[in-house]
């Protein structure tokens, strides 16, 4: 298991695109012989997303009727971070015992394994699995996968980082000591004199600086390059 | 007894809370002299308590704090890799690693303190064997490398810095039944009763009522 282990989280830290770390969230099925599996960000600097495994039915029915809003494998992601079995979170509710019946008619399973993520910038995910089994068998599946299925969880978070913010941003940058310092002065309304008598370089000289971090950053004018670059978190103030 | 509470759990347990974050400011202000912040109300918390972390405490007879620490995962935000990746050379990002800070203890403990001491490093031992980890990390002064060594689980030094009193250090500990089992003697606990104080708190297999 060791070898595939490895080989898995090389194919989910290669991947290139949200679709191919999709594919990886699908072979989990495959390979840990389970009826589902997600990756789901559930705070998060943009838009929250999911990629998951589920039918077309459950996904209709779990997001139109809000049910992440009384989910409690979700709710608990919020304030946990220990893995959790899905039987020890408490569903002894009206809506949970709905959501729970529902969801082992529509195909998700009577049985589940979370991941909560909290991320470097204080954003959470959550990475999960269910399938179908008595309560013995999935205790062993717990002591069995655990251990990988969270290495896993990291993983698949780390590529969603990387995709989600490259695609926000576009291609990743990288700008010389020179043109940062240039940016983060423009960026405190120093105007061209003042900055490049700090820099202690021409007006000339200075302008070049400008032009080349402009083109790095594809923006369309001084502006946009600063701001572009300040929400990339190459400059700061 | 020990018991592990993640934040919005111990709000709940007022005279629980009020005490640990009192005895902090004790310990780390007061007789540490450590540049922390106290509130108003006396006591001692940071960013990372308001980051729904989770405490392993040791509660006295009397319902009130006798020693505790906080665990955070080094996936997410903690201290290691915000205050102290200098320390370490390195940041640290595993989910299998967990930090272990502001190890306190209760300023009337008398000769229990280093049986509570003890309980403490049995209920950092606990999470990690219960929750799959590979190691615990944390930070620590001169004054913790004698303890640890002497309650029979020292770190793993990854990186120092400071000299004399002000030196401080980052370490690793590896989770082990056998350390478990040595920790849970200094501790005066059995460890079928360590275990099901990590239990109660994780929870087994609820039955639902269909």
């Amino acid at each position: 298991m060791d070898q595939d282990l490895l080989a898995f989280i090389h194919r989910v830290e290669r991947a290139e695109t949200i679709e191919t770390l999709f594919d990886c969230v699908k072979d989990i099925r495959r390979i840990f012989g389970v009826n589902h599996a997600i990756y789901h960000s559930i705070q998060w600097h943009g838009e929250t997303f999911a990629l998951a495994t589920y039918s077309a039915e459950w996904h209709e029915y779990y997001g139109g009727e809000q049910l992440y809003l009384i989910d409690p494998v979700v709710i608990n992601a919020f304030k946990r971070f220990h893995p959790y079995n899905w039987k020890s979170l408490d569903w002894d509710t009206r809506k949970g015992r709905k959501l729970l019946q529902d969801a082992i008619t529509m195909g998700v399973g009577n049985q589940g394994l979370s991941f909560p993520i909290r991320g470097p910038n204080g954003e959470l995910a959550l990475f999960s699995v269910s399938h179908n089994a008595d309560d013995e068998t999935w205790q062993k599946f717990i002591e069995d996968h655990r251990a990988d299925l969270m290495l896993i969880g990291y993983f698949f978070h780390k590529a969603a980082r990387r995709l989600v913010i490259s695609r926000d941003l576009g291609d990743p940058v990288a700008l010389s000591p020179r043109e940062m310092e240039t940016l983060t002065l423009l960026a405190l309304g120093l105007n061209r004199a003042t900055i490049a008598q700090n820099l202690q370089i021409s007006e000339h000289t200075l302008r070049g600086y400008i032009e080349s971090s402009r083109i790095k950053l594809s923006a369309n004018n001084t502006t946009h390059a600063v701001s572009s670059a300040m929400a990339r978190g190459l400059i700061s103030l | 007894m020990l018991t592990y509470l993640y934040a919005d759990q111990l709000a709940q347990q007022t005279k629980l809370h009020n005490s640990m974050f009192t005895d902090r400011a004790w310990q780390f202000r007061q007789r540490l002299k450590w540049d922390v912040d106290v509130d108003a109300t006396g006591f001692e918390r940071d960013e990372y308590d308001d980051m729904n972390p989770l405490y392993a405490i040791w509660r006295k007879p009397d319902g009130t704090h006798g020693g505790s620490m906080r665990a955070m995962p080094t996936s997410g935000r903690c201290m290691v890799n915000e205050h102290f990746s200098n320390v370490a050379g390195r940041k640290i990002s595993d989910p299998k690693i967990w930090e272990s800070t502001r190890f306190c203890l209760s300023p009337d403990l008398g000769e229990q303190a280093g049986r509570i001491s003890a309980a403490l490093m049995l209920a950092g031992c606990e999470i990690g064997i219960g929750m799959g980890l590979d190691r615990a990390v944390g930070v620590f002064d001169p004054r913790m490398v004698r303890i640890y060594r002497r309650l029979g689980w020292p770190p793993e030094i990854l990186g120092t810095t400071g000299a004399g009193r002000d030196k401080i250090y980052v370490g690793l500990w590896d989770f082990s039944q056998t350390v478990r089992h040595r920790l849970a003697q200094n501790a005066g606990v059995s460890p079928q009763i360590s275990t099901l104080w990590f239990e109660r708190a994780f929870g087994g297999v609820k039955t639902i009522a269909a």
